[in-house]
């Protein structure tokens, strides 16, 4: 059996059951499932600029929450009934505020869940990669970003509900928000959405940009001598990676119902990675199965252990980037090298490590 | 190949790094065709006299003309690439974690820009180039490997195939063969000759070996400035030249084991 015919088929039967999961699975349960595959989007996002093009950003928390604020403040005005919504009249406040009109529609309200994290993206991108701002002094401003957005989220109680964020929704396009088949509905959104995503990261990475991508992540200074600005392909690839996260922010509003500062602020941010690092660093579909295996791990062992859990999510984690350097995709790559006896030298030669920074200087 | 007026002229070319001079009123004259080497002690400014032609560093004065008009000192470094002025560093400096031809089908001149590159798809035409190339450097059974599992050898000639893809008309080479075996580095002369059939190259090059065997005209520097220009048998046979190296008048024999 070739190599891709089992890549293959284990792709069409984890399909497969995804496809069938609301037969099988609770309400409660779908609903978790829901919500870690927008997470998996998110996931994918940050491998895309960390895993491939080796920036790390700890400020992805901030593109989540973006595009998550914008489903949320579609979600409240159709609560509201297009009036001024409740956590604004507690404030005080009499009109609603010029921004929060277009939100009105969906039609705004949906692509502005991606573009507007691309914009802040794209504009945080600018200043940095163009002056050659990299590796952890890039990763600092990411997370200054992160405390900026935080502070004025909770500052701006009026305009964004502060600490509480944005909850209570009624209707989802006009579907009541508690049905049963709006929930499957939406899973089932979510689900294409996350196929669309891995195809389209695939697709991304396959491309001759994808492999100037990886080769930034080698050698910058050598690809910028053959001609590549990797200013513009770094700033381009944080901007998809932006709007990925965004889709995810919208996906997750979708599903839980409410968004609120302390789902995107530093711990989030720092979280991601650590799905990326346990999936497998550079690969999409790593990235994806890491995201769903520690929420799925988060949720079980805080249901089981209450008190304890976040020590199993610790020791998960300690463990991973302790043996299994190269994530849970390397873990099954080199049992199937073991058992095909044979594993390549060169696949050996570039570790991937989750500790590697990927930035070489001439 | 015609040898009308200088590829590239360095006119007094200065360097400054907080106020020593590593290349001072340096002259620089390479014409089309041209296999030029760079020689000096150590501390001479040839990396830096390089690193001035590549946009690396930005000379305090001086002007560096490219194809007689084109002034490219004010110009950013891959601008400098662009327009065919190629660099290739000391150590191997190539993509890793990309198969040799992924590393050739990168380097091969085409519009860089993000969106183009989306679009891009490998043409039959492209694909000859890249398998011409890879028969020029001699790695086409070794084509579908991750580039880091070459040898020292066969990644400096990877890098030099890389840098052939973009066509360039001038090369400048820093110590290719260092490291090499002699069996590489008689590969690597070779290869040179062969390539200055269409392009001028610069070396900058430590093994007297080497520079004795292949070259035709060189350049000597010391203390950031031109010390002597000629053939290896004028330069070998100057006074001036065997005193800086050595500080007395020796052969050139004797230096390129202190290299």
């Amino acid at each position: 059996m070739s190599k891709g015919f089992v890549t293959k088929v284990s792709y069409s039967i984890a399909l497969l059951a995804l496809a069938l999961a609301p037969l099988f699975l609770s309400d409660f349960r779908l609903g978790l499932l829901s919500k870690f595959l927008a997470l998996a989007i998110l996931a994918i996002g940050l491998d895309l600029i960390w895993g491939y093009t080796g920036i790390l950003s700890l400020g992805h928390g901030v593109f989540f929450g973006l595009g998550a604020y914008a489903m949320a403040m579609y979600l409240k005005m159709e609560a509201s009934g297009g009036q001024l919504p409740d956590f604004m009249s507690w404030s005080g406040l009499e009109k609603l505020p010029w921004f929060w009109e277009p939100f009105k529609s969906p039609f705004f309200a949906i692509p502005a869940g991606i573009l507007i994290p691309m914009l802040v993206a794209f504009i945080l991108g600018i200043f940095t990669f163009r002056n050659r701002i990299r590796g952890v002094y890039f990763t600092i401003l990411t997370q200054a970003l992160v405390i900026i957005a935080v502070t004025l989220f909770i500052g701006q109680q009026q305009y964004t509900g502060g600490t509480n964020g944005i909850t209570d929704f009624m209707t989802i396009f006009g579907l009541p928000y508690q049905a049963e088949s709006t929930k499957i509905g939406l899973y089932f959104v979510t689900l294409i959405m996350l196929v669309l995503v891995i195809l389209f990261s695939k697709w991304l990475i396959n491309t001759r940009a994808g492999k100037v991508l990886r080769a930034l992540n080698d050698a910058e200074n050598r690809a910028r001598f053959i001609g590549y600005d990797p200013s513009k392909y770094q700033l381009f690839i944080f901007c998809i990676s932006a709007g990925l996260a965004g889709l995810a922010g919208m996906l997750f509003v979708l599903q839980v119902g409410i968004i609120s500062p302390t789902m995107m602020g530093i711990v989030p941010s720092v979280e991601i990675v650590l799905w990326v690092a346990l999936g497998g660093r550079g690969s999409i579909i790593g990235a994806a199965i890491g995201a769903v295996v520690v929420n799925a791990a988060k949720s079980g062992f805080s249901e089981a252990y209450p008190d304890g859990w976040l020590y199993f999510i610790g020791a998960l984690f300690i463990i991973v980037v302790v043996f299994m350097p190269k994530g849970l995709v390397g873990l099954s790559q080199s049992i199937r090298a073991k058992f095909q006896g044979s594993v390549k030298d060169n696949e050996k030669e570039s570790s991937n490590s989750v500790l590697r920074e990927g930035h070489s200087s001439i | 190949m015609k040898k009308n007026p200088a590829i590239l002229s360095c006119e007094k070319v200065t360097v400054a790094f907080d106020g020593f001079k590593a290349v001072n009123e340096m002259d620089f004259h390479l014409e089309h065709g041209e296999l030029r080497f760079l020689i000096g002690p150590n501390g001479a400014g040839k990396t830096t006299m390089l690193d001035v032609i590549c946009g690396k560093v930005k000379p305090a004065s001086g002007s560096i003309l490219f194809q007689g008009d084109v002034d490219v000192s004010r110009k950013k470094e891959y601008q400098i690439a662009e327009m065919g002025i190629g660099r290739k560093f000391q150590a191997p400096s190539i993509f890793h974690r990309l198969t040799v031809w992924e590393n050739l089908e990168l380097a091969m001149s085409q519009n860089r820009s993000v969106f183009a590159t989306l679009r891009a798809k490998l043409t039959s035409e492209c694909k000859a180039r890249i398998e011409h190339q890879l028969e020029l450097i001699g790695l086409t059974h070794r084509k579908d490997t991750r580039a880091g599992g070459l040898s020292h050898g066969e990644k400096q000639w990877l890098e030099i195939g890389m840098m052939l893809m973009q066509d360039p008309k001038v090369l400048l080479l820093d110590e290719p063969v260092a490291g090499m075996t002699d069996k590489e580095t008689e590969k690597t002369g070779e290869l040179l000759t062969e390539i200055t059939k269409e392009r001028s190259v610069v070396v900058v090059e430590h093994d007297m070996e080497f520079v004795r065997a292949f070259a035709t005209k060189v350049t000597v520097m010391h203390e950031g400035k031109l010390l002597k220009e000629g053939t290896m048998k004028e330069v070998q046979e100057d006074a001036v030249v065997a005193e800086v190296y050595l500080g007395q008048r020796r052969d050139l024999d004797v230096v390129s084991s202190t290299a």
